[in-house]
């Protein structure tokens, strides 16, 4: 009877082409603009790093004001301090960490008509690239006896090596930054985790910087931080000295532990080196540390902000809207198709019989609507990638992936269903005879 | 083979309540062919749909080969309107958009007979009404007569014992209805029961027996007047 059914509904849906389309178009729009936020939301909600997300910790310690937390309830501050930062990574109780700021600096490419440029850079320690599973294209990180030594050495990111060399494989080729020589070590290939969780206090969907370096090498040019800076105390006065030896907390630092001892051991090494600060007269706020992993922190720090989720509400109700609309169009059309409903009845037909040839020929209005709406989201988020133009992360927007696309048809048809279930339920309560006068 | 004994029904609306049928009693005996007239308004089509299982009766009782039907769920009874009851309308009522072949193959669909089975009814009832070259067309490719052959063909296809006729002929020309009528005098003869609403005594008068219904009422119950004078001559 199937294919019987999907026959009669594919002639009905030709006998009334306007009203089909109308449908067709209702839930198009409707599944096209939720799918959108959705996409979106999906992917800004999604894990940047699934592979590592639960190994990798964010560290907070509390190091702030003892009259006031840094973050309400009573939560550490987002950043650690340039004393705390060097002094865990010294001690290297995890198995890896890394160090980590964003800064700004002046590129000088070769060549007498080239201009010089600004480019982000984020300096971090040698375990970083391999903590955050970074790809390379060519060579690879520095080595450790770059960070020990703060030598001139970089990697750099695929866009610049581009720019910069063509291309070409540059490692031990030099770049002119901030009137010195850096020598290339290595080119990271196409990285973009969204979000970038490896340092949300400068936006969590900003762009991957274009370059790295060691933090070592940027202290010791004293080289100040481009992200925030937070200080309970006042600014302190005496220059790069006084502001690494400062409360201000202006750092990153992750640690990498396998699993769960080898997280409460690192927590018990943090509490213990706090404790040991507070003997020398630091952190006077009682023991208050956090060890949050990739997805911890990314719900912590709230980085899919309130706007997106309201959108996303939106959205739905938006699609409810059409879909109340398709409610009313089914009606109309069942409503004119009476007679048949009473002709079949008459024929021999039991309520459920013609309950289920309408539902088919619904859910086959819920199909083209689906495919017609996996359509319009394509576009609606290109429309986005061209409204967001310049984040590279919106790259990844205008790409659906098979889920989406099976979510989309998924939720056309079950749309689509839903809004037939009441006017073809009431049509086939009906008696037949009443509906037999109306043909 | 039928048996009604005192039904009413009754139409409520907000305003009027509208007796269609008083005390109706009838019986009609298997392979009859009785034919219903009376003023318009009076009760035949609410007859007709009662007796179809296409509406039920208000009150009183109806027995349909020996079963009482008000006691059957709704599966039970469109079995029973899909096995035992063919029905011809007056507007033909046959579904546009399918050609003369998947109309008449409906009621089959919905008795669950295979492709083969169908298609051999199909052709056997098409070539009673005499349409068996018409099949791939659409019924606004037909004249009126036509379609009615297409609706006639269709009851006719699950074999039914039972036929009802709301003024088959009201849509036709006098010729065309009197090929129908010849049609359905022929079905009869083969053994299948005949229940026609006409307004034409003409029409009326091939019948074996002639009711007549006013406000919802028997009036009249005999053989046709040409007969009786007959019998009686
Ligand atoms: N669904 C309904 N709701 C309310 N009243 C109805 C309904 N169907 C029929 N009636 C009323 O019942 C009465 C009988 O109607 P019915 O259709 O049986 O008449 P009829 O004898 O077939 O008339 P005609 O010869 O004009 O077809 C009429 O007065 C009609 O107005
Ligand atoms: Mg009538």
């Amino acid at each position: 009877m199937l294919r019987y059914y999907l026959k009669l509904g594919v002639l009905s849906i030709r006998q009334n082409p306007v009203l089909s389309s109308l449908m067709t178009l209702a839930i198009a729009i409707g599944i096209g603009a939720c799918m959108t936020i959705v996409t979106v939301h999906y992917v800004m909600s999604g894990d940047p790093i699934p592979q590592k997300s639960s190994q990798l910790h964010y560290v907070q310690l509390d190091s702030w004001d003892p009259n006031s937390p840094a973050n309400e309830p009573n939560d550490p501050p987002d950043q650690v301090t340039y004393l705390d930062a060097t002094a865990l990574l010294a001690a290297g109780e995890a198995r890896r960490q890394a160090v980590m700021y964003r800064s700004s600096w002046v590129i000088q490419p070769e060549g007498d008509d080239a201009r010089p440029f600004e480019a982000d850079a984020r300096s971090t320690s040698r375990d970083f690239f391999a903590m955050f599973d970074v790809p390379f294209l060519y060579g690879g990180p520095w080595d450790r006896l770059a960070d020990d030594n703060a030598e001139p050495v970089v990697v750099l990111g695929r866009e610049l090596n581009e720019q910069l060399f063509g291309g070409e494989n540059p490692v031990g080729r030099q770049l002119r930054m901030n009137g010195e020589l850096w020598r290339v070590t290595g080119v990271i290939d196409d990285w973009m985790p969204v979000p970038k969780f490896y340092d949300v206090t400068t936006g969590a969907f900003n762009d991957v910087e274009a370059l790295f370096l060691p933090f070592t090498t940027t202290i010791a040019r004293e080289v100040y931080n481009s992200g925030n800076t937070n200080c309970w105390k006042p600014v302190p006065e005496g220059g790069w000295e006084a502001f690494v030896n400062s409360e201000c907390v202006w750092m990153q630092f992750w640690v990498e532990l396998e699993d769960r001892a080898a997280r409460d051991a690192y927590m018990a090494f943090l509490d213990g080196y706090v404790e040991s600060q507070k003997a020398l007269g630091r952190f006077p706020r009682p023991l208050n540390n956090r060890l949050r992993n990739v997805n911890e922190h990314l719900a912590y720090q709230e980085v899919v902000d309130d706007s997106v989720n309201i959108m996303l509400v939106l959205a739905v109700l938006f699609l409810v809207v059409c879909l109340l609309n398709t409610v009313g169009l089914l009606l109309a059309k069942v409503t004119r198709r009476s007679g048949d409903i009473g002709l079949r009845r008459a024929l021999g037909a039991s309520r459920r019989a013609v309950f289920t040839q309408y539902i088919i020929e619904a859910g086959l209005i819920g199909l083209s609507g689906g495919v017609l709406g996996v359509l319009l989201t394509w576009c609606g988020l290109q429309g986005i990638r061209v409204l967001y133009r310049g984040l590279d992360f919106i790259d990844k927007l205008a790409r659906m992936d098979w889920v989406m696309v099976g979510a989309a048809v998924a939720l056309a048809i079950v749309s689509a269903l839903a809004a037939a279930f009441y006017p073809t339920w009431r049509a086939c309560a009906i008696q037949p005879a009443s509906q037999l006068k109306t043909l | 083979m039928l048996s009604m004994q005192n039904l009413s029904k009754i139409y409520r609306t907000e305003t009027v309540e509208t007796h269609a049928l008083r005390d109706f009693s009838l019986e009609v005996a298997e392979g009859e062919f009785v034919a219903v007239t009376g003023p318009s308004g009076s009760g035949k089509s609410t007859f007709l749909n009662i007796a179809g299982l296409l509406e039920e009766a208000s009150r009183g009782r109806y027995e349909l080969d020996g079963r009482d039907v008000s006691q059957l769920d709704d599966r039970a009874r469109s079995r029973l309107r899909n096995e035992k009851i063919g029905f011809i309308f007056q507007s033909f009522n046959l579904i546009p958009e399918l050609d003369v072949f998947d109309n008449v193959d409906v009621p089959l669909r919905y008795r669950g007979f295979g492709a083969k089975e169908r298609s051999e009814r199909i052709a056997r009832v098409l070539d009673v009404v005499g349409l068996g070259s018409r099949r791939k067309h659409l019924p606004a490719q037909l004249s009126g007569g036509q379609q009615q052959r297409v609706a006639i063909a269709r009851a006719l296809a699950g074999e039914p014992r039972f036929l009802l006729a709301d003024e088959p002929t009201g849509n036709l020309d006098s010729q065309m209805a009197g090929s129908v009528m010849d049609l359905l005098a022929e079905i009869n003869a083969k053994g299948t029961t005949i229940i026609m609403v006409t307004h034409e005594p003409a029409l009326a008068s091939r019948a074996d027996r002639n009711i007549h219904v006013r406000d919802g009422q028997i009036v009249e119950d005999q053989a046709p007047l040409g007969l009786a004078a007959a019998a009686g001559g």
